[in-house]
């Protein structure tokens, strides 16, 4: 029975495709679709989303440190005990980008049941964190990993999702906690080693923001506030990032490796949408630090684009000089957070129309780079608008 | 084939030029990138690193006004009670900070080794006291006892040859 069935839909096969019929098939392709890929080109590389994608709901928890810097009263939700009543870091990070997720999903006055996918990300191996927070929370679950620009990684990917129809409703969620990625990536926390001033400190927080095809499901809070635009914030542009690697070698001066994939990236973006810094109210770059950001400007500078008031760097505003942070904060969460509460907060008041947010991530591991490889990094793009 | 050598081409010279491009942008971040300050690193240094020593050397007479105590027994007491210090303040979270500012100071004596045990085995103790504490314990000593084995015995040997022909 099986064999003829077989044979079957081999004879079909062949009479469905005669020869002449393939060049035919072949010929059309070629003129409907060349002059559609010509204009694609244009563009390439920048997603640009046929619907706009709306924030709907959006959470931010950090610890104690951040909530003591320059940005804390934009900090709603505060953890003041580093292990968050857990028995160790890592599980307090699994419950940190839980509680972020619960009350994004909350704040988008949505339930559990109207998300229809979860995108996270994290700096621990295997993505630990996010597939404990996703195994708890039981929503469809993609991971992502472009170490600290996890979060436009998933933003991007969310809003593709959504506006190719594929689902409704996405939840993208990053954490990050300064004590397990110091143990994953450098020393024990009470091990008594100087910090380069080059340094930077890994942010102890969690980041989630629900997106939506439906600009009608507005956040509870924003409502409350009657602030809310029309419709909230939506993001209308993204772009992939490439791998730049530039060749430096030293774990401790990340920002120094990311700030040529963000100039990248930058220039890309401009060059394919045809626009320059004036057209926007604020570029925010992830984590590069001070250092970072002053080589990110230069090298920015050197391309004749000149980034001056309207730019800020995520890991520079998150501590005060006197909070012994170095350059300044880093990791997925450090661009998370000042996005959904500082950033997102001023775009609703009216403060910021157009904003470009590109987080940066250097994608090294410890072990390649005791066995001399270099650092590649990595940034993606995503244009806020209100 | 052509085409597949004339790629090759352009990936290797695009190589080349990426290389150009590293040196020249590795030499720039070193120029922009902050430096430690040398002479606040050895005065650092040489405050808390000589504040360790006096205190080992306040204990070691301390214990010598000890009756029947003898010298040795003394510098063994004298050490024992550095490294309870270091693993005390290691404990409740100090010698780090202690340590940030101290530099080598606070890193070459015995207490820094005392520091860098307890804190792995602290940190690590989340995975169990085998694959955990056990195992993580020696992951910043290891390379110093690796080494002081390694160069005791060359020195030993050196020491044995030398005596041996003189």
């Amino acid at each position: 029975m099986k064999i003829e069935i077989i044979h079957e839909s081999k004879k079909k096969c062949n009479f469905a495709l005669p020869t002449n019929k393939v060049e035919t098939i072949k010929s059309g392709i070629k003129a409907n679709q060349i002059d559609a890929f010509k204009n694609k080109k244009r563009q390439r590389g920048v997603i640009d989303l046929i619907t706009p994608i709306y924030v709907v709901g959006r959470a931010s928890f950090v610890g104690k440190k951040e909530k003591g810097g320059p940005l804390g009263e934009y900090f709603d939700n505060v953890v003041y005990d580093d292990k968050n009543g857990q028995n160790n870091f890592e599980q307090a990070e699994i419950q940190l980008m839980k509680d972020a997720t619960l009350t994004a999903i909350k704040n988008a006055n949505l339930q559990h049941s109207d998300i229809d996918m979860m995108l996270a990300g994290d700096l621990l191996n295997q993505l630990n964190v996010s597939n404990y927070a996703a195994r708890d929370l039981s929503l469809p679950f993609l991971g992502m990993y472009s170490a600290c620009s996890s979060f436009t990684e998933c933003l991007i990917v969310g809003s593709a999702m959504i506006a190719g129809g594929q689902v409704d409703t996405a939840v993208c969620s990053v954490s990050s906690h300064f004590a397990s990625a110091e143990r994953q990536f450098r020393y024990p926390l009470e091990y008594g080693a100087q910090k380069p001033p080059y340094a930077q400190w890994t942010v102890t927080g969690g980041a989630s923001m629900v997106l939506c095809n439906n600009p009608l499901v507005t956040s509870h809070r924003e409502h409350a506030d009657n602030r809310s635009h029309k419709g909230g914030v939506k993001i209308t542009k993204a772009m992939i990032g490439r791998v730049i690697d530039l060749g430096t070698r030293d774990m401790s001066n990340m920002g120094a490796a990311m700030a040529p994939a963000f100039v990248d990236t930058l220039l890309r973006f401009f060059a394919n949408t045809h626009t320059n810094v004036a057209d926007y109210d604020l570029i925010v770059s992830g984590d590069l630090g001070k250092l970072g950001s002053d080589i990110a400007s230069k090298l920015a500078a050197e391309k004749g684009v000149v980034l001056q008031k309207n730019y800020l760097d995520c890991g520079g505003i998150m501590y005060a000089h006197d909070q012994n942070a170095y350059q300044g904060g880093s990791g997925p969460a450090c661009s998370g957070v000042v996005i959904n509460s500082y950033i997102l907060t001023k775009m609703l008041l009216g403060e910021y129309k157009k904003v470009l947010y590109l987080a940066t991530g250097a994608l090294m591991s410890p072990q390649s780079c005791f066995q001399g490889e270099t650092i590649p990094c990595i940034s993606h793009a995503v244009l806020f608008e209100v | 084939m052509e085409t597949i050598q004339s790629d090759m081409q352009v990936l290797a010279d695009s190589e080349q030029k990426n290389k150009m491009q590293s040196d020249r942008y590795n030499k720039f971040v070193a120029c922009i990138s902050p430096k430690t300050s040398l002479t606040k690193s050895l005065l650092h240094s040489f405050v808390f690193g000589g504040a360790i020593c006096v205190l080992g050397q306040v204990l070691f007479e301390c214990f010598l006004m000890i009756p029947n105590m003898t010298q040795k027994t003394a510098m063994t007491a004298m050490l024992m009670s550095l490294i309870f210090l270091s693993i005390l303040l290691t404990g409740i979270g100090i010698y780090d900070n202690l340590a940030r500012v101290g530099g080598a100071g606070c890193f070459l004596p015995i207490t820094g080794f005392a520091n860098a045990m307890a804190s792995a085995s602290i940190e690590f103790k989340t995975e169990g006291l085998v694959f955990g504490t056990s195992v993580k314990m020696f992951s910043i000593v290891g390379p110093v006892i690796v080494n002081g084995v390694v160069w005791s015995s060359v020195a030993a040997i050196l020491h044995y040859v030398i005596t041996m022909i003189i």
